[in-house]
């Protein structure tokens, strides 16, 4: 297959999905695969065996110097201060409104700091950083000086594979002789893949057990090549962004630009626990600290479809006449073998069982609030 | 890939003339382009519809897509099998996994379709 479509940014593997035989899509600026053999087939090799991602499209950002740890713990939302080296952690960039500026997560190395960001999210998030740095000492914020912060953006020198999938571990083990056994989940290690220079880091976005690999660009073919080698009679495929978007929903792990953005707060959606508000101060305390006390108006939830239909981003939600919302993410879960979605709707529809519908096409089609995730995660 | 036996639409349906009926499907290329069908919303029988008409919405896992009435007509039949398995239209496009049968208003505009040869242009320009 060849790719005629525009030319957006390529990451260093995009000649492999070609000739790979990708479906290749605009995505955040790159061309990225969408999928290889069909997006159905690929879910399903993830959640049995194991999947191979390019994820070189997102970006990191590096934070360093003294005052760098410090920093974090005010611009984010989670607590970075008792981070240890080689731990890594889920936090939200808000808005002073506590909108969410981002989704990010932050790798603690021994002298700084990686803040791994959204792609579409990339030079945003920079210059908000950048912005809160030439901004110190902040009222109320770190006593630092904007020259104790260090920022570097790594984004395009930087290529990222992830492997995804309970035999992510017994693949990887073939190319690396890191003690993969002793990474723990949210943990990394700085070591060498196939003789390539990597972060090895436990971690993803697919619910399953797996590896993300940072490494240099030049790097990426060999790596890649050497794992789908590696992998290929335990059942490692290629896959595209179509099921690592299925593989996240059926998670309810929230998609930046989707099911959250600035105009929703971590509260809304459910990301609390990202939320530190007992931290002495943090960009978006006082927004988030008042919108737990009044309560939410709206939350984010999941629903499972009881009526015929898929819902998709955009959809109306109803209960009974009234429209109480809308779907942000909506997909046939390959796991299910039903369509399920998440969307705001106001709180008091919020409840697990709730009965409500999805607007498609103009037509109300039942569907019922769910708790917790769609599948288990493995673990 | 492309039937000669069959007229083609340049929104990627097909249809193939059953006497004062057609068969409408969508091509290969389009079952291609939109990768694993998941969801076909079917038309009611006896609709009556207008050639370049909405009639049909196909879905994959990703993609909604609307399915034109290629000529004008009434919905005789439809394909009811699809609501079940719609995975016939990627596995048998010209096949079993046709949509509707529709009753033509107008045998003549079956001349304003695309054969093969024009078709095949269209989708390989």
């Amino acid at each position: 297959m060849s790719d005629t479509g525009p030319a957006g940014k390529r990451t260093p593997l995009y000649e492999e999905h070609v000739a790979g035989g990708a479906r290749m899509i605009d995505f955040a600026g790159f061309r990225m695969p969408v999928e290889y053999t069909g997006i159905l087939e690929e879910h399903k090799a993830v959640r049995s065996a194991a999947g191979l991602f390019d994820l070189s499209h997102m970006g990191e950002i590096r934070v360093g110097g003294p005052g760098a740890a410090a920093f974090l713990d005010w611009a984010v939302t989670n607590r970075v201060a008792d981070m240890e080296p080689g731990q890594a952690r889920y936090a939200l960039l808000c808005r002073p409104d506590g909108g969410i500026v981002d989704d990010v997560v932050i790798y603690r190395r021994a002298g700084d700091f990686l803040v791994v960001v959204n792609a579409a999210n990339i030079a945003k998030d920079f210059q908000w950083l950048e912005q809160l740095r030439r901004g110190l000492p902040a009222e109320g914020g770190p006593q630092l000086a904007p020259g104790d912060v260090e920022l570097e953006d790594l984004s395009d020198e930087t290529a990222l594979i992830a492997i995804q999938g309970p035999r992510s571990q017994e693949i990887l083990a073939r190319l690396t002789g890191a003690p993969l056994g002793s990474v723990g989940s949210f943990r990394f290690i700085e070591d060498s893949v196939d003789g390539h220079a990597a972060i090895i880091s436990r971690t993803g976005y697919t619910g399953e057990d797996g590896f993300e690999l940072y490494v240099k660009p030049e790097a990426a073919v060999p790596l890649w090549r050497a794992l789908l080698q590696a992998g290929k009679d335990m059942g490692l495929v290629p896959v595209g962004l179509g099921a690592r978007d299925t593989l996240r929903l059926e998670m309810r792990f929230p998609l930046y630009g989707n099911d959250i953005d600035e105009t929703t707060t971590p509260l809304e959606a459910g990301l609390g626990f990202a939320v530190k508000l007992d931290k002495e101060s943090f960009v978006g305390k006082d927004a988030l600290l008042k919108q737990q006390a009044e309560g939410v108006a709206r939350r984010l939830v999941g629903f499972r479809m009881v009526g015929r239909g898929i819902p998709r981003h955009g959809y109306p939600l109803f209960a009974g006449e009234r429209e109480i919302g809308h779907v942000t993410s909506g997909s046939p879960s390959p796991s299910l073998g039903e369509p399920i979605g998440m969307g705001y709707v106001k709180a008091e529809y919020a409840s697990p069982g709730q009965e409500l519908a999805v607007g498609i096409r103009g037509k109300p089609v039942a569907c019922q609030v769910i708790k917790g995730r769609f599948v288990r995660p493995a673990k | 890939m492309y039937p000669e036996d069959l007229r083609y639409s340049k929104q990627h349906e097909w249809v193939r003339q059953e006497g004062s009926r057609v068969r409408v499907g969508i091509t290969h290329f389009a079952q291609n382009e939109l990768g694993d069908v998941v969801f076909v919303d079917l038309p009611q029988e006896g609709s009556i519809l207008q050639a370049g008409e909405a009639f049909a919405v196909v879905e994959s896992v990703k993609a909604v897509s609307d399915i034109y009435a290629p000529v004008s007509g009434r919905v005789v039949e439809v394909n009811q099998e699809l609501a079940d398995r719609p995975e016939l239209i990627n596995q048998d496009p010209y096949g079993a996994g046709w949509i509707a049968v529709l009753e033509m208003e107008n045998p003549a505009e079956l001349e304003d379709l695309l054969d093969a040869d024009g078709y095949r242009a269209l989708v390989e320009s």
